[in-house]
């Protein structure tokens, strides 16, 4: 386990659309104080906005904690419910559960968890339903 | 294709924030309502063509380092969106153009595609 450089928490509301993206662009701020690559600082970006959003309209409430190591960014999404009955069928291109209220705010293009995935070395979902989500990503410097 | 012949085209008027940069040469257009398609996109140094106004579409722009919006339909972004825009360098041009007409005027006129990871 390599050390850990920096760690970042915020709590993410449900329902708030206008602070929707805030912990997402505070990440983005400190990676370009760190002077990250901006390839790598996109990737994160990505993730870590589709990450928030979820969190945001789909669950009551969460969390997400960012953590720079030497070799690597790890991201964890987590909320306290209302879970996700079927992961594979969730990580589909185009599948969404977004509300109208969502889908006004420009969300539910069914793009979430594979934009998340497709900008992740490595991503773990932890989820059932009726419990909370965990979504763990990770994204190397190589 | 430059941000003046964008505006020449569009009849967009003035630049609303926060760049008045008019030869600054734009290399890709896309366009879409839905920000993770946005978010899905594989280039950055895209003009960004949408009906979607709030908040969302500017940090949409942000996470993707795109610094350029054209906002179609005559809609109009208010002022905590365009605040936002201010705070993060990144330039809006608003046009009564639908979207379809948006894309095919800048594609006529050389403006192509950009690519989506997939």
């Amino acid at each position: 386990m390599s050390n850990e450089i920096l760690k970042l928490h915020y709590d993410i509301a449900t329902g708030d659309y206008l602070k929707a993206g805030e912990a997402s662009s505070n990440i983005k701020k400190a990676l370009m104080q760190l002077g990250v690559d901006n390839k790598i600082i996109r990737r994160v970006c990505v993730a870590s906005y589709e990450a928030e959003i979820n969190i945001v309209i789909h669950s009551l409430g969460g969390y997400m904690d960012m953590n720079i190591y030497e070799d690597r960014i790890e991201i964890v999404a987590a909320d306290v419910g209302p879970g996700i009955s079927d992961v594979a069928l969730a990580m589909t291109v185009g599948y969404s559960t977004a509300t109208q209220g969502a889908r006004e705010m420009g969300f539910g293009a069914g793009m979430g968890l594979p934009n998340i995935k497709n900008n992740c070395d490595e991503l773990t979902v932890d989820s059932s339903a009726g419990g909370s989500t965990t979504i763990t990503m990770k994204i190397y410097f190589k | 294709m430059k941000v003046r012949e964008i505006n020449e085209l569009l009849n967009t008027g003035p630049v609303i924030c926060c760049d008045d940069d008019m030869e600054f040469d734009i290399k890709f257009g896309f366009a879409s309502d839905l920000m993770s398609d946005v978010l899905a996109l594989a280039n950055h140094d895209v003009v960004l063509i949408t009906g979607l106004t709030n908040i969302q579409t500017i940090r949409t722009a942000e996470m993707k380092d795109i610094k350029w919006i054209i906002f179609v339909r005559g809609k109009v972004p208010d002022d905590i969106t365009v605040e936002l825009a201010k705070e993060n360098g990144i330039n809006i041009l608003c046009t009564k153009e639908t979207m379809f007409r948006t894309c095919g005027i800048l594609f006529d006129h050389g403006l192509r595609g950009a690519e989506i990871n997939r």
